[in-house]
């Protein structure tokens, strides 16, 4: 491999991990109270309001269903309004962000719902508001949960972000698909995937140990 | 400490009845919208009432009712109708603010502890004082206290996994009473507990009854468990209480159906398997008559087969029997086959001196 392919790499893994950092960053954000909201604003539930939660809950499955290369093109207008063009490495993070919100939303509810009702009720009989039951009770009960959810999503936006170079997003996908495909330089395509598996294993185990360290419903040895 | 605990007696209360049963339940009713339309009915006309420092236990087999009405004491669930008054305000009137400070001085423990798993025995203790706003140096030396008074002083920081079934539910009353509440709910708290530590627990909830003078309303379908701490019990079935009051008198001279029932899981009731299958409704000719005795208090240790043979010359064929102790009162029963031509004096004979029979049937 040439210094300058290394250099390449290192610029183009550079952007990725910035686009990935910023748009999961953001979309927990927002999509960390969305997911709280969707756990607790069903029916009976700690902030019921049902017909709300419905509408929520389409608004985000369109934006789950909807292919990312489609929501990426359907979005430019928004994007340019946002980050001031629709090319590079900036205004990949909007797409990024926009699509991983929903998703993180969907893996926080679940790990919210997975939280043992006894606990809420125990929570209200010793005079807990909603807003405490949340924050001292739901939150931190699900945060192993919330925690592998996030790894999940960020193994998926690492995906997203190399699909986002087929559109002019910058990072290791563009670059793979600029030096490997175009230019017919298969060191450089493999080289790119190598590069993004071991990141995804990074993330993944990084995840993995921290969500095992957070989860005291296991003794540990 | 920056929270007032007393809040009860805040003016924002409206005072309802003086102060000499805690909890009381007026004519309340609950009933459910059911899922194919039909509302279902959980409790219907309850009238209960819990004297300041007492312990009473509601005992109900599943489903009648009994987790309906302890959850209506902290408004954990709203009565359709009737009043619920604690310590003098009406729980169910109360909008959801003034009853989150009213839900602080009634505490209460679960069958399955519901302790969070994320936090250790002392943070899960500390959790309803930061709920309340106290201050960290409070909270640590209220915490400190309480866990000295389960005994897990030396558990304060391991996590609920760590523990085992006992030590969790101690961790559960220690955070019951970490804001010092008046009454004490216990929702089958020891269900899930073998019988030696469900011993342990019901001796440190008797215990706080009578060291702190804390009211306790329990339910619990476990005749044991209301035997040895309870001094009131009231029988519920199909959302209705069907009996209620003292336990001695309710367990010795029990009125309904129900009742019996609790009581015939008792060792020494049951009749033996070989005289059940041969019972009889009417008398045979030449058979016997199976009577069951019921010993109460200062009779209960009397040796009164021995003076019916001796006064009457009437054999008793003992068949079961128990002698035992129930709110701290001895009382036994005795299941005797009698002849039938002696039947009746031995009948009155037995009643003469004050001991309870019921005549169960005939065997040949």
């Amino acid at each position: 491999m040439s210094p300058e392919m290394i250099r390449l790499i290192a610029g183009a893994t550079g952007e990725t991990l910035l686009m990935v950092a910023i748009s999961a960053g953001i979309a927990t954000l927002f999509g960390l109270p969305l997911g709280v909201y969707l756990a607790t604003s069903g029916k009976g539930e700690l902030y019921a309001a049902p017909w709300v939660n419905r509408v929520l809950g389409v608004i985000v499955n369109a934006t789950r269903s909807t292919p990312f290369i489609i929501l990426v093109v359907a979005i430019i207008p928004f994007t340019r309004l946002i980050a001031g063009t629709s090319i590079g490495t900036n205004a990949a993070i909007v797409p990024l962000t926009i699509a991983a919100i929903p998703f993180i939303a969907r893996l926080i509810e679940a790990a919210i719902r997975e939280v043992d009702q006894g606990l809420i009720e125990a929570a209200r009989a010793f005079g807990a508001s909603p807003l405490q039951i949340v924050t001292k009770v739901l939150i931190p009960e699900a945060l192993p949960g919330i925690v592998l959810g996030l790894t999940l999503a960020v193994v998926s936006l690492i995906g997203f972000s190399a699909m986002v170079g087929a559109v002019g997003g910058g990072g290791l996908g563009d670059l793979g698909i600029r030096y490997g495909y175009q230019r017919f330089m298969p060191e450089m395509m493999l080289a790119v995937v190598v590069v993004l598996i071991v990141l995804v294993q990074l993330v993944q185990s990084v995840g993995d140990r921290l969500a095992r360290h957070l989860n005291k419903r296991i003794r540990h040895a | 400490m920056n929270a007032p605990l007393g809040y009860l007696g805040d003016q924002s209360f409206q005072r309802l009845a003086p102060v000499e049963s805690i909890v009381r339940l007026e004519g309340v009713s609950k009933v459910y919208p059911g899922r194919h339309g039909e509302p279902v009915t959980a409790l219907e006309s309850i009238d209960l009432s819990v004297p300041q420092g007492s312990v009473l236990g509601v005992i109900g087999r599943s489903g009648a009712g009994k987790s309906t009405l302890i959850r209506l004491v902290n408004g954990l669930d709203r009565p359709s109708s009737g009043r619920v008054i604690v310590d003098g305000s009406d729980i169910a009137a109360l909008p959801e603010t003034a009853l989150r400070h009213a839900r602080r001085s009634i505490g209460m423990i679960f069958q399955h502890f519901n302790l969070l798993s994320s936090r250790t025995a002392g943070d899960n203790i500390a959790l309803p004082l930061e709920v309340a706003g106290f201050d960290r140096a409070a909270i640590v030396k209220r915490v400190a206290e309480l866990l000295d008074l389960v005994g897990l002083s030396d558990k304060k920081d391991r996590y609920p996994s760590e523990l085992s079934g006992g030590q969790k539910q101690r961790v559960g009353i220690a955070r019951a009473l970490a804001t010092s509440p008046k009454v004490l709910l216990s929702d089958e708290a020891t269900s899930a507990l073998d019988p030696e530590t469900t011993r342990s627990i019901l001796d440190l909830l008797t215990r706080i009854n009578r060291e702190l003078g804390l009211t306790i309303l329990l339910i619990t379908h476990e005749m044991a468990v209301i035997r040895s701490i309870a001094k009131e019990v009231a029988v519920i079935e199909a959302g209705r209480i069907v009996e209620q009051g003292d336990v001695f008198d309710v367990f010795t001279r029990p009125q309904h159906d129900i009742t019996r029932s609790f009581l015939a899981d008792e060792a020494g009731r049951a009749l033996p398997l070989y005289v059940a299958n041969r019972l009889l409704d009417s008398p045979v000719s030449g058979g016997q008559a199976v009577v069951r005795i019921g010993f109460r208090g200062p009779h209960a240790t009397d040796p009164v087969l021995a003076r019916l043979a001796r006064d009457l010359n009437v054999e008793a064929n003992i068949l079961a029997g128990s002698v035992d102790e129930i709110a701290g009162r001895p009382c036994g029963t005795l299941v005797v086959g009698i002849a039938e031509h002696a039947l009746e004096a031995t009948l009155g004979f037995l009643e003469a001196r004050g001991l309870d029979t019921e005549v169960i049937g005939h065997v040949a």
